[in-house]
């Protein structure tokens, strides 16, 4: 503690000229310090750096959160960090075959408690495989509608040695011009850039919405927003450690819409001009097929709320016409034929009560059930031997 | 304040050492803490409060001033009537800052036109010399001076007496009175501001208060490093480095922007910066409050979150107060330390000696010795004085933070603790002498006391931390018990 000396102190150590030299020493080693971090770009290494699964439970579904405050959750963009604070970076029991769920917000679960989701009702099941193995579900669903970004996330999982991969999707993930618009996918230019050249993507790796970094945004100034979210990934572990709780669960929400205008036009395209071929990315889904290798995948067309309200004679719901979406499924089917792609179809098994905020949103009901129905193909889906 | 406002301050401050001429420091000094005032206030939802409350401030200053001179003081002489035409001038000047830009307004919100300030700077004025010609005998105007200051700190610091007065003040704006609550009248700094008063007030009823210019009485009520979170310096120290500032041939400490000084004030204005904005706000994302003590799944959980509290606390204030006492520093002021390892102190006492310390100081100067000198006299017990005037200390600290359960209970939780720690003290002073013949087991015996200690404040800031419903739940709770 500084005590009340320091005008009696004699200033020998500090005259004018020590205090510039201590000043210019600073600021070349400031400088020094973030040309360093811009040439070593220790970032993703600083990603697999977790307290989680060691010091803090895993969390049971990706970092992500708009209100960190109130959910102990925060959105970012490091995948390393993001799947290292995941109980999926956990090591693999002998007998353990693991399972990612990958997908969008209805997978992630939200509204739903960590124990309602997906993985979590399939976990509870305590399915056995019949290799003997029990099956452990892992939520790896991220609450953006890119097909892109679960590729992007698979690549990055894979490392995790699954040996069975469930794959939830729907038609709004689909749209190609979509791909490159979630924020995690554009903070992750290099990824997104060596998958589409590796799987031949028709995306452009020249699209600005691609957030290419200068030199200066790679120092440690231009990180200090990747470098406080590792920090604050890290701390709001030990509150969700605390309390279990990874989203903030508002008291009341709007409810998905039941009632549309007359208006059947889907992402600018009206019934009439039908949907183009090369309008939906099958090529994304192609490249997760061949991303995952030997490990098999299991694709569900997951359930969509059905309304019977005004003008549902158009639109199953708020996002899909009905024209389009049932182009989509009749193409859904025709691509897995062709591929061999096992696809489960549940987009009508769940009724309308059961879904909440969105058309894919579910209650715990819904989740339960969806689970319920998935569970016994998921059975008889051969899986891999893990790596 | 915040990073932006810290960063201006220092900026200010090293001009200020730098280039000030010596004869205009303290004038610019005031005049800085004016706009600083202003600058600081949040902003309110009642009209034109967040202009209102700097100004009453400030006239509370200028009344309290005339209060406590010395007595045979004679009338305005030319610098106090000059610091009174520059506080004027400068309200007056803040409000004409209304027709600037909003990025370019230096109040929270934009101030009220110019001749309605200066209307009721004039009623003001009037009203102050009325009620010093109505209250003619000096003690009484003094007592109804302190009187005034108490009632005013009570109601701000009591919730549903504040929402009164928001919701009386709502009406008179005509705004909605059902939306009044306490943080409408979020006054800048009254907490500090209100002891300053108070302790210059105390000083001039002993009789011990120096003779200060109106210029010296109103940068020390609101000296800009300060105002905010301390800490409660004592006017009488204070005047001294305020005097020191005079120009250079008369004292050799008026060359202000020196090395030593330079560094001193970069090393507590650096060190505060990193425990405020990196260590307190860190541990801020897992501290105890009201919406995660009801969340924790189990007593351990609670405890993680309770520490998180505690080390948030003391890294968020001492940090402010480097800040204060670096920002000092560069602009000539020693101001006191109010913190020193309070967490490694081995007893409640020694604890309370190094906590908050301006304000231990403060309550032992004006509630504790006053209170146990009148006790003894009375001839109750010893034991019994200390007791009573413990607790009243405890209770009146508590209370400064705000009058309600939890903070009463804060304050008891502590008054008893310092009672039990002085009993036994009093018991085991022999044999504690004794361990100097023994270091080990002092070791082990300070060692177990920083431990005790550590824990009974620590759990002692439930208190401090959530309303007293939430309180005793989450206390029950971290001993695994349900009430």
């Amino acid at each position: 503690m500084t005590k009340w000396d320091w005008l009696e102190r004699p200033p020998v150590p500090y005259t004018p000229g020590f205090l510039l030299r201590v000043l210019v020493k600073a600021a070349l080693l400031f400088a020094a310090l973030n040309a360093a971090f811009a040439l070593l770009d220790p970032l993703p290494a600083l990603g697999q750096l977790s307290l989680y699964n060691r010091l803090f439970p895993g969390r049971p579904r990706l970092p992500y959160g708009e209100d960190p405050a109130r959910s102990y959750n925060l959105s970012l963009w490091n995948l390393n960090a993001m799947l290292e604070s995941h109980e999926v970076a956990r090591p693999k029991a002998p007998d353990e075959l693991r399972v990612l769920v990958m997908g969008d917000s209805s997978v992630w679960g939200v509204l739903l408690r960590p124990d309602e989701t997906l993985a979590a009702y399939l976990n509870a099941g305590g399915y056995v495989a019949p290799d003997g193995r029990t099956m452990r579900f892992y939520n790896l669903g991220h609450p953006i509608m890119a097909l892109t970004k679960d590729l992007m996330l698979l690549d990055a999982a894979m490392v995790y040695r699954p040996d069975l991969i469930l794959w939830p999707v729907t038609l709004q993930s689909f749209p190609r011009r979509q791909q490159l618009e979630a924020p995690l996918v554009q903070h992750n230019a290099a990824a997104v850039r060596r998958l589409i050249a590796a799987y031949d993507l028709a995306l452009d790796p020249a699209d600005p919405r691609l957030l290419d970094e200068s030199f200066l945004d790679k120092t440690l100034v231009g990180r200090r927003r990747d470098l406080a979210d590792l920090l604050r990934l890290q701390l709001y572990g030990a509150a969700w450690a605390a309390t279990g709780i990874d989203q903030f669960y508002p008291e009341t929400y709007d409810l998905r819409r039941s009632d549309f205008e007359p208006d059947a036009a889907w992402q600018g395209l009206a019934p009439e001009t039908g949907l183009p071929e090369d309008f939906l990315a099958w090529d994304v889904v192609e490249a997760f097929f061949a991303r995952a290798g030997d490990v098999p995948v299991l694709l569900v067309n997951e359930p969509v709320f059905i309304s019977s309200g005004q003008n549902s004679d158009l639109r199953y719901n708020f996002w899909y016409p009905r024209w389009a979406y049932d182009a989509y499924r009749s193409r859904l089917f025709e691509r897995a034929q062709a591929n061999g792609w096992p696809v489960l179809d549940v987009w009508d098994a769940i009724a309308s009560d059961e879904f909440t905020d969105s058309p894919v949103h579910l209650t715990p009901a819904g989740s339960r059930r969806l689970a319920d129905l998935i569970a016994p193909v998921l059975l008889e889906t051969p899986t891999g031997e893990g790596f | 304040m915040q990073l932006s406002h810290i960063v201006i301050f220092a900026a200010g401050g090293l001009i200020f050492a730098g280039f000030c001429p010596s004869r205009l420091r303290g004038w610019l000094l005031m005049a800085a803490s004016v706009v600083a005032l202003y600058w600081l206030q949040p902003t309110l939802t009642i009209f034109y409060l967040d202009f209102a409350l700097p100004t009453i401030t400030l006239t509370l200053a200028v009344a309290l001033w005339w209060l406590t001179r010395p007595p045979e003081t004679p009338a305005l002489d030319g610098d106090d009537r000059l610091a009174l035409a520059l506080l004027a001038g400068l309200v007056l000047a803040l409000s004409a800052t209304r027709y600037l830009a909003p990025e370019l307004r230096p109040t929270a919100s934009r101030a009220p036109d110019v001749p309605p300030v200066a209307l009721a700077l004039l009623l003001l004025g009037l009203a102050g010399w009325l009620i010093s010609r109505a209250i003619r005998a000096r003690h009484g105007r003094l007592t109804a001076a302190l009187i005034a200051l108490v009632g005013l700190f009570i109601i701000l610091k009591t919730p549903p007496l504040a929402s009164g007065l928001a919701a009386a003040l709502r009406g008179l704006t005509g705004q909605n009175q059902a939306l009044a609550a306490p943080l409408d009248l979020e006054w800048l700094g009254f907490s500090y501001i209100a002891f300053r008063f108070i302790h210059t007030v105390r000083e001039r009823q002993m009789g011990k208060l120096p003779a200060l210019s109106l210029r010296e009485y109103v940068t020390y009520i609101i000296f800009f490093p300060a105002i905010t979170a301390g800490p409660i310096d004592r006017a009488e120290r204070f005047i001294k480095d305020d005097r020191a500032l005079l120009p250079a041939g008369e004292n050799p400490a008026a060359r202000l922007l020196t090395a030593p000084r330079l560094a001193e004030a970069g090393g507590r204005i650096g060190m505060g910066l990193f425990k405020k904005f990196v260590i307190a706000d860190s541990l801020a994302l897992l501290a105890l409050s009201a919406a995660n003590a009801g969340q924790a799944q189990s007593a351990g959980a609670l405890w993680l979150l309770l520490y998180a509290y505690a080390f948030r606390l003391f890294f968020d204030f001492s940090g402010y107060t480097d800040i204060a006492i670096g920002l000092g520093i560069l602009l000539g002021f020693k101001l006191p330390e109010n913190f020193d390892r309070p967490y490694l102190k081995n007893n409640l006492a020694a604890f309370w000696q190094s906590w908050h310390i301006t304000l231990s100081n403060w309550a032992r100067f004006y509630v504790f010795s006053p209170l146990s000198r009148a006790l003894l006299k009375r001839k109750v017990k010893a034991q019994s004085a200390v007791f009573i005037a413990q607790m009243a200390t405890m209770l009146i600290i508590g209370l400064w933070h705000g009058v309600s359960g939890g903070f009463i209970v804060w304050g008891i939780w502590h008054g008893l603790g310092l009672f039990v720690h002085k009993w036994w003290s009093d018991r085991t002073r022999k044999w504690y002498l004794s361990l100097n013949q023994k270091p080990r087991l002092k070791t082990a015996w300070t060692a177990a006391g920083v431990f005790i200690t550590f824990q009974f404040v620590t759990l002692g800031w439930v208190w401090f931390a959530l309303p007293l419903e939430s309180a005793w739940p989450v206390f029950w709770k971290l001993f695994g018990m349900t009430p």
